[in-house]
């Protein structure tokens, strides 16, 4: 059953993005990645992961897809310009092979579930059984994000603070920047 | 056989959710097209670790009473942080572009490489 | 969009229960699913729908941008703040093990803080990115 949802989400995903890469209007393409987000989120609520599907219903639904409007708002340009006689095999050719490389790659990975996978026996096996006795916090998710991989939290969180700054020093300058030749405004 | 492409088509359609997302990157010159297929692509290797966290008959890793057996938490703990990472880096790229737009007034990456060249 | 009615309503009903339920997610996440991460987000998000019906200026005047980056600091002082009390008392860095008698209690006064930490980094670089990128649209 949950099969079935996974697969029948996962054609949607694949859909939608197929959407995003062809529409040419930007605001609506805007909105069809709020809807790819959605269903990632759905996806993830199948995949037991509750804490990922609600960050990324928040994030990807919500902040991304007002920051990509808002975006399109102030660049004031809201359709993409058609490039006919631009030759994008070589991007299709290296998308191919990257695809290919991954499927093979994949081939002998632990089967989706399999509880006797490496991945489940090392490490995270001793979260599930310990997990709870040594932090007394009853979620997994929080206990090894601020407990056991406290570090790697505290790092994550200075790299959202620097990209916060970085964007205030783009944008909180006044002075425009010059450059020669600059394309005149068609209007 | 029947086994082996149901334990991995799961992974099959995130790859091609990747490929697509890839091919978005490389092949189209507007730039907020460009991120968003980046965006694509980083949720598709979020979904990939995601997945891989799955255990069959597992339950969401908040221990309770009644439940034995538990998704990995660790990928989920990983990703989860990684989400808000990925947004913060994409509004850093769209404050790129919003200064690009202002220095050359365009978005699409030829007419930029052009007016470079003339310059 | 300041003249639609519904929107203005149904906004005003709505952003209290938002910004409630961000608080719930951030101090419950150690029981059910949330955390420092999603609460920001979602309390970010209710400023965010506030700013969208009833225009940025008033927004602004709510959360001015100079407390936002004093928040955005204060959340990485606090967690990092943790840490080094833990080693004052005994402790590794961000050991919170140190911080009570008991190691579990200690345990679950480091996550509730360091959390908090993170919900408040996350929700002030959150609004302060979304109001420096609509300061951009408003001129011309």
């Amino acid at each position: 059953m949950s099969l079935l949802v996974n697969i029948v989400l996962l054609s949607f995903l694949v859909i939608m993005a197929i959407a995003v890469l062809r529409i040419k209007n930007l605001l609506a393409m805007a909105m069809l990645f709020g809807l790819y987000s959605l269903l990632v989120a759905g996806l993830f609520v199948v995949l037991d992961a509750p804490d990922v599907a609600f960050t990324e219903a928040a994030v990807g639904t919500g902040i991304s897809t007002v920051l990509m409007l808002v975006t399109i708002a102030s660049v004031r340009d809201s359709h993409e310009v058609e490039n006919k006689g631009r030759n994008s095999s070589l991007a299709l050719l290296l998308s191919v092979v990257m695809g290919v490389a991954l499927m093979y790659g994949i081939h002998d990975i632990a089967e989706l579930g399999d509880p006797t996978a490496p991945a489940h026996t090392q490490v995270a096996a001793r979260f599930i059984e310990s997990g709870q006795a040594e932090t007394g916090v009853p979620n997994l998710v929080t206990a090894v994000l601020a407990s056991y991989r406290g570090f790697d939290t505290l790092g994550e969180v200075t790299v959202v603070l620097t990209a916060g700054l970085g964007i205030l020093l783009l944008l909180l300058r006044s002075e425009k920047p010059r450059v020669k030749g600059k394309k005149k405004d068609a209007g | 056989m029947m086994d082996y492409i149901i334990g991995h088509i799961n992974y099959w359609l995130i790859i091609a959710v990747m490929m697509v997302g890839m091919f978005t990157l490389m092949s189209r010159t507007n730039m907020i097209k460009k991120l968003a297929g980046l965006s694509i692509f980083q949720t598709a290797v979020i979904l990939f670790y995601v997945s891989l966290g799955k255990v069959e008959d597992g339950t969401a890793p908040i221990v309770a009473e009644g439940f034995s057996t538990y998704s990995n938490p660790l990928p989920q703990v990983l990703m989860l942080t990684a989400i808000v990472v990925g947004v913060a880096t994409t509004a850093v790229g769209f404050a790129l572009v919003i200064r690009i737009k202002e220095a050359y007034n365009t978005i699409e990456e030829d007419e930029i490489r052009e007016l470079d060249a003339k310059s | 969009m300041q003249d639609k009615l519904i929107l203005r309503v149904v906004a005003k009903w709505l952003i209290p229960v938002i910004i409630l339920f961000a608080f719930y997610v951030q101090f419950h996440g150690d029981y059910s699913p949330g955390g420092g991460f999603q609460a920001g987000v979602i309390f970010s998000s209710a400023f965010l729908l506030y700013s969208l019906v009833y225009g940025l200026e008033s927004a602004i005047k709510v959360l001015p941008d100079h407390w936002l980056k004093v928040a955005a600091c204060f959340g990485v002082l606090l967690y990092a703040g943790v840490g080094v009390v833990a080693m004052l008392m005994g402790g590794n860095f961000l050991d919170y093990s140190a911080l009570a008698s008991e190691p579990v209690a200690g345990q679950h006064i480091g996550i509730i803080l360091i959390e908090l930490g993170v919900g408040i980094t996350v929700g002030s670089v959150m609004l302060l990115i979304f109001f420096t990128f609509a300061r951009r649209v408003l001129p011309k």
